[in-house]
């Protein structure tokens, strides 16, 4: 059967991949930012998924006001880097799991959480700037990748509670799959920013390293705060974070009471451009 | 439409809720029209000509040709729907949303080393942090 072996977290800032993509990843600015995911590369060696389901957010880029859905699972078979205005980002393009996201998408609905599916669409930086982050550069990625939308764009957005609900969801759509696979399920966007108004240029670090202390030791608690404290006190655009639910939902203490993950890797700096970038990885034990 | 906004108390900050949705649709659907690279050079070629070609208020044309964010959001427009006039005039960013506060690019982005705009004081209207609007007189 298929098993969720770990859950990842991580920004998804669009000047890391334009960092990234020109070669700019050991000038002093940049530096701190990418040595933050060096951890990554060797973790992977041994942990390896066979598909990650990653959540991200289209940034007016997919899904523009003619439709937003609140939660979208991709079932095509792969997906293009989205032009966003400055040209496709230089990466590879996604390889998803039709079979894997199909199932995901129906014993989800039958859980009563009513998902778009959506098979034709090009995925934008917040999907493929985490891939970079964690894998670097690469002539393919090297797993299938189920990306998984959320609408953090438009108000009302889901509630932290729904979110942490739905990844209990998707974690056991995945253990009823019965190919033996490694999944990873993946949160990502945040942390603490705002990129509009006089008060663009927020960062709120305590907050954002509460935040990460109770993801890791208390998500239902943690799911139960409303959407208005994101936003107050993280920014308009940390709202985002409520993503980063539906990943640890998806971990064994969430889903079936099992033990509480393990924290391999925690990372956090500030700025990445208008941005705190947080970095978490959690591994299901026993 | 009296809905609750909890959120309209929070200093210097626009929430795109349905209500700046729908004011903003014919905007926000005009920054969408900038992912093309064809419209990209139409708009450049004549932005006034290009803006009349949809169904936007004067105001708002008035505010995407002056590169009046804070006013676009006003009118309905969401940053990441602006940010595609950004990616026209080839601005990041960090250019975009610094445009809005007032600082220089500099001051900004000097902020942001620093550690970025403080939390303190820029909860809610009427406290006294740097992201306060002007008081109405």
């Amino acid at each position: 059967m298929a098993r969720i072996t770990a859950s990842l977290y991580t920004s998804h800032i669009p000047a890391v991949g334009a960092a990234f993509d020109l070669g700019k990843t050991k000038e002093d600015y940049w530096k701190p930012v990418f040595a933050g995911y060096d951890f990554d590369k060797q973790w992977m060696k041994a942990h390896k998924p066979d598909v990650i389901v990653a959540v991200y957010n289209d940034h007016a880029t997919a899904f523009s006001l003619a439709m937003i859905p609140t939660f979208a699972i991709m079932t095509g078979p792969e997906f293009n880097p989205a032009d966003e205005g400055y040209g496709a980002r230089p990466v590879p393009k996604v390889v998803g799991d039709p079979e894997l996201a199909s199932h995901i998408a129906s014993e989800v609905i039958q859980q009563d959480f009513d998902l778009t599916m959506v098979n034709e669409i090009d995925v934008d930086h917040g999907l493929t700037v985490p891939l970079s982050c964690v894998f670097g550069e690469v002539k393919e990625w090297p797993c299938k990748v189920i990306p998984f939308a959320v609408n953090v764009v438009q108000h009302p957005v889901p509630s932290g509670a729904r979110c942490l609900a739905l990844g209990r969801a998707i974690g056991k759509a995945i253990e009823s799959y019965p190919e033996d696979i490694n999944v990873q399920v993946w949160g990502t966007g945040g942390m603490s920013h705002q990129l509009q108004g006089p008060r663009a240029g927020l960062i709120n670090r305590e907050w954002d390293n509460a935040f990460l202390d109770r993801l890791i030791d208390d998500p239902a608690g943690l799911s139960q705060m409303p959407n208005i404290e994101y936003v107050r006190e993280a920014g308009s655009e940390g709202i985002e974070l409520v993503m980063w639910l539906v990943a640890r939902g998806a971990m064994a203490d969430v889903v079936d009471h099992g033990p509480k993950p393990k924290v391999a890797h925690r990372f956090y700096h500030v700025p990445a451009s208008n941005t705190a970038v947080g970095h978490l990885i959690l591994e299901n034990v026993g | 439409m009296a809905a609750d906004k909890p959120y309209a108390d929070i200093p210097g900050t626009t929430i795109f809720d349905a209500d700046q949705s729908r004011k903003g649709y014919w905007l926000n659907q005009f920054c969408m029209s900038l992912m093309k690279a064809e419209n990209r050079a139409r708009f450049k070629a004549n932005e006034r000509l290009y803006l009349d070609e949809w169904k936007m208020t004067e105001d708002q044309k008035q505010a995407v040709l002056a590169r009046d964010l804070n006013r676009c959001i006003e009118l309905g427009g969401n940053i990441y729907f602006l940010a595609k006039i950004g990616a026209t005039d080839g601005k990041s960013f960090q250019q975009m949303a610094g445009s809005m506060t007032g600082m220089t690019e500099q001051e900004y982005r000097d902020m942001m080393i620093k550690g970025g705009r403080k939390i303190d004081g820029n909860r809610r209207i009427g406290e006294h942090g740097d992201a306060q609007r002007p008081r109405k007189a």
